[in-house]
């Protein structure tokens, strides 16, 4: 693989990685917490019961799992890609989102939501064929 | 006024975080080695460029003013509001990161910008 395909290869796989770990993060915190349901953290006790319930939450270790892997792959990608490039192209996690939000979910997605999918989608290909890098290290 | 401010936090201050780790990670430089131990090493190299605690700072102040404007007003309306980072990004990379930005990747910002505002205002 020569290094313009090369880069072209890991900057396309690092972003794929946020546009899925990023929003999965989201949605299983926000599931995690939503099953511990209200809480009250105005006492120390209930602080500490509220945080005892959160670290023994599978989910949320999970979400958090997600989210660190979301937040390592933006570092790495910012490496060597520009944010100017990786920003707009990491928006198809709302693509994403709304695609599992109704294959998998079986939610009602409003045509006015897939009319901004679609904008989005036209964006990302328009920023993805751009290259990736106009700068060196600095 | 008060929800201004947060608004112009959400999106300078968590625009200015995420420059902020892009400039650190430049200067780290270019990861090619992708081995647990390698990236360990990275981000360990990372953690002592003050770009990279600057950018977590702004990042941490954007998302406590995300949770203080959510307390005050709907998603539907401030998610749009947001959609604004991306502008202020590619400004950001060409001033502040020295990044090309070309006519055709302003046309792509400009067509994720108004494709975010529009998804969030379609959620019924």
């Amino acid at each position: 693989m020569n290094s313009f395909a090369g880069l072209h290869f890991k900057t396309y796989l690092l972003i794929f990685l946020m546009v899925i770990f990023g929003p999965l993060g989201n949605v299983l915190l926000g599931k995690g917490m939503k099953r511990i349901g209200m809480v009250s953290i105005g006492t120390q006790a209930e602080t500490i019961d509220f945080l005892s319930h959160v670290l023994r939450s599978g989910t949320i270790w999970l979400g958090i799992g997600s989210l660190i892997i979301f937040f390592v792959a933006n570092m790495l990608v910012l490496s060597w890609a520009d944010y100017s490039y990786v920003q707009p192209a990491s928006s198809a996690a709302y693509a994403i989102s709304a695609l599992l939000a109704h294959f998998l979910l079986h939610e009602v997605v409003t045509p006015m939501r897939w009319t901004g999918v679609l904008l989005i989608c036209l964006g990302v290909l328009v920023v993805g064929r751009t290259p990736p890098r106009t700068t060196e290290s600095m | 006024m008060l929800v201004f401010v947060l608004y112009l936090l959400i999106v300078g201050a968590g625009t200015g975080g995420e420059l902020c780790v892009s400039r650190a990670m430049k200067a780290v430089g270019e990861v090619k080695d992708f081995r647990p131990a390698a990236l360990v090493r990275v981000i360990g190299r990372a953690l002592r460029v003050p770009w990279m605690w600057a950018g977590l700072s702004l990042m941490g102040t954007a998302f406590f003013s995300l949770l203080a404007v959510l307390s005050r007003e709907n998603v539907s309306l401030v998610v749009p509001v947001t959609a604004l980072s991306y502008g202020a990004g590619a400004l950001g990379g060409k001033f502040f990161l020295g990044e090309r930005v070309t006519a055709r990747r302003w046309a792509g910002v400009l067509l994720v910008c108004i494709g975010v505002a529009v998804v969030f205002l379609g959620q019924r």
